[in-house]
């Protein structure tokens, strides 16, 4: 074609982003309904004000330190069902499946003669979550049976399982330093700033060079202060989570471990085939069968992978718990990171979602949760609260998916 | 040249025979397909040429849906032979007939509206670089040629969501992704069917550009204002039987629409040149 040959001026019907144009084309984003993160931060900042209003407690360093470590469990089984979100699709085993996951990681390691390396009992575990996944997944797409069904099947059975596992016990207590330093051991302050100092030059490195790539193939290019922005954020949010975060205990390995997901399940949603298509099914079933892709083998993975990161969130919170009983995984460990999900600004209905969302929605989350914990409120008034919030963080979700309807964006 | 059925009001022009029907690039001979009892495609013949836009018309239940299915691999046919490039070939399903070269935009798109123009037209067929990563870069660049190739000017930014475009530009993004792949013979169905004026003309001027292009253009229409638009050829079924086809130049829609409600049935293939 002989627009390969075209001389690399800039294309006129792009003229160059300028700051105002991005900002005006952000700010109709958002009256048409495109919110992104805007409602989460603007949430934050409000639970913020509330709870350091009523108890002073709420923003020091050491209950930082405490949230941090409450979310990462929830942040990684909401990272998990995000999945399965994606595709339309749900996942209510994800609370049990994560507490036989814990279940079993405290048992295979408990030093009572027969108890199993370090190193295989991860294998093992993860191994029992994917398998797990695998199982649901092939009754969904091979059998049919709709996922709400199959799953509300497994929250019964790997209930079940855990109480099985447990026996007669009625505890068990984790007695592995490896696995209970997930949650309670802390990055020394100085690792902790090199590490985020290499997530700003990852971040920097992967900007760069998109804009050399695009520039090279002649596309429009992000303005540079859009840019600069965008690195300069990154920079000042991490620096004030490891600042805060060293002025206690430090950064908690769970926070690091909720990190490395973060962005290895990123890169998969967003730069691989497999994340590509996991939206398209999501989006139009049929349009993804139609172009090739196997859309049984998406959904198959897709639960495989919530049912690996439910195994994982458990494993954390374990270890933060130092022990498991048979109330593993039961109550919060399904629903919150559900609702930390949708908070984020995932639909139940498909195709929209990100990990980023599943992440902050599960901060939300347990800020609440967290702060409700510091007035002594009865868990009555908590879960009342709670409730609260996730319906009114749905409505606006609605609003604005209305929003998207009239202005054509559905 | 194959001799094709007489039409009535005398010989086309040779000079039009030689401009528009060069040797066809698919054609269909005697082709059968029944479902149970229902007899759904007699002894059609049908064929097309690079560079001819052929529609084909009918009135519902006339067979039109069924010999595209057909033709794109959805279903077998019963009976008849298949020739693509003056080859006979057997087409047995999908990837049989997008291998050859033959892509189908449905009637209902088959585009997923959470994902961008790009995404879509590279569904399925993402191009990866040296990493395994998806390659934007590369697919928005060629996105944006095909789209100006074709001369679609109306779709602001290839980032955007489908969700947000307009039908006349919803059809654009499907026909240029069906075109994008060295596709020979592109099958629209009913492209104008749910469009309003302008964003017709959009898409019929669209079909033109696919014609001049070289390639076979295969339209289903119901709107005979459209198919006067922008075709070369018109091949009418009624009743699973192809009953008449005509050049459009030398035809008008009352003749059309007599072949579409009272064309002869016993018009079978074998028996067009006795009768004329």
């Amino acid at each position: 074609m002989s627009a390969v040959a075209a001389p690399p001026a800039p294309d006129p019907s792009h003229p160059k982003d300028t700051i105002g144009a991005y900002a005006r084309r952000w700010w109709t984003d958002v009256r048409s309904g495109e919110l992104g993160s805007l409602p989460i931060v603007v949430g934050l900042v409000i639970i913020a004000i509330v709870f350091q209003s009523q108890n002073d407690r709420f923003l020091t360093a050491g209950n930082f330190v405490n949230l941090l470590l409450q979310t990462a469990p929830y942040a990684v089984i909401a990272m998990g069902v995000t999945f399965a979100l994606l595709l339309g699709e749900i996942d209510l085993s994800i609370g049990f499946v994560s507490g036989v996951g814990g279940v079993l990681t405290a048992i295979l390691l408990t030093p009572d003669g027969n108890e199993l390396p370090t190193f295989v009992v991860f294998v093992v575990v993860l191994g029992a979550g994917l398998a797990i996944g695998t199982f649901h997944g092939l009754i969904i797409t091979k059998v049919g049976v709709p996922s709400f069904v199959v799953t509300l099947a497994g929250l019964l059975a790997w209930n079940g399982v855990v109480l099985l596992l447990i026996g007669s016990r009625g505890t068990v207590i984790l007695q592995n330093d490896f696995v209970i330093g997930i949650a309670n051991d802390f990055l020394a302050p100085g690792v902790a700033w090199i590490l985020a100092a290499l997530c700003v030059a990852l971040y920097v490195g992967v900007q760069l060079n998109a804009v050399r790539m695009r520039r090279r193939a002649n596309l429009e290019i992000d303005p540079t202060a859009i840019i600069v922005l965008r690195v300069v954020a990154l920079a000042v949010a991490l620096a004030i989570v490891v600042a805060v975060a060293n002025e206690d205990r430090g950064l908690p390995y769970a926070a690091l471990v909720v990190g490395g997901l973060f962005i290895v399940l990123s890169y998969m949603l967003n730069r691989t085939k497999f994340g590509r298509h996991v939206y398209a099914v999501g989006g139009n079933a049929e349009a993804a069968r139609r172009a090739g892709i196997n859309v049984d083998n998406v959904r198959i993975a897709c639960f495989a992978l919530c049912s690996l990161l439910a195994v994982i969130g458990g494993i954390i919170l374990a270890s933060r718990l130092r022990s498991v009983d048979t109330n593993t995984g039961g109550g919060q460990a399904l629903l919150y990171p559900i609702a930390a999900a949708v908070i984020g600004g995932t639909s139940l209905f498909g195709g929209r979602g990100t990990m980023k969302a599943a992440l902050l929605g599960a901060l939300v989350m347990l800020s609440i949760d967290n702060g409700l914990g510091l007035l002594g409120l009865s868990s009555g008034t908590k879960f009342v609260l709670t409730g609260a919030v996730l319906l009114l963080a749905v409505t606006v979700d609605s609003i604005s998916r209305r929003g998207r309807a009239q202005s054509g964006r559905a | 040249m194959i001799p094709r059925g007489a039409r009535p009001g005398g010989e086309p022009a040779e000079e039009e025979r030689t401009q528009v029907m060069s040797d066809p690039i698919l054609e269909l001979r005697g082709v059968s397909k029944s479902f149970g009892a229902v007899q759904a495609l007699y002894q059609v013949d049908f064929h097309v040429a690079p560079g001819e836009v052929m529609s084909l018309v009918g009135d519902n239940g006339a067979g039109k849906s069924t010999l595209i299915k057909c033709i794109a691999g959805i279903h077998p046919f019963d009976e008849g032979e298949v020739v693509f490039e003056g080859q006979p070939v057997n087409i047995h399903g999908p990837k049989d007939s997008a291998r050859l070269g033959i892509e189908v935009v449905y009637q209902d798109l088959a585009l997923a509206d959470n994902l961008d123009v790009v995404q879509n037209m590279y569904l399925g067929r993402e191009e990866m670089d040296g990493l395994r990563r998806l390659d934007e870069t590369a697919m928005e660049a060629r996105a944006k040629e095909t789209l100006k190739g074709l001369s679609v000017t109306t779709i602001r930014s290839v980032r955007q969501l489908v969700a947000g475009l307009s039908g006349g530009q919803r059809q654009s993004v499907a026909v240029a992704k069906a075109v994008m792949w060295n596709s020979k013979v592109v099958i629209l169905d009913e492209p104008t069917a749910a469009l309003g004026v302008a964003q017709t003309k959009q898409v019929l001027d669209l079909v033109a550009r696919l014609g001049e292009q070289g390639l076979a253009v295969i339209l289903i229409s119901h709107n005979l204002h459209d198919i006067f638009q922008v075709a070369d050829g018109i091949t009418v079924l009624r009743l699973g039987q192809n009953v008449a086809e005509f050049r459009r130049k030398e035809t008008n829609q009352q003749e059309v629409v007599e072949a579409i409600t009272a064309g002869q049935l016993s018009k079978v293939p074998g028996q067009q040149e006795a009768m004329a």
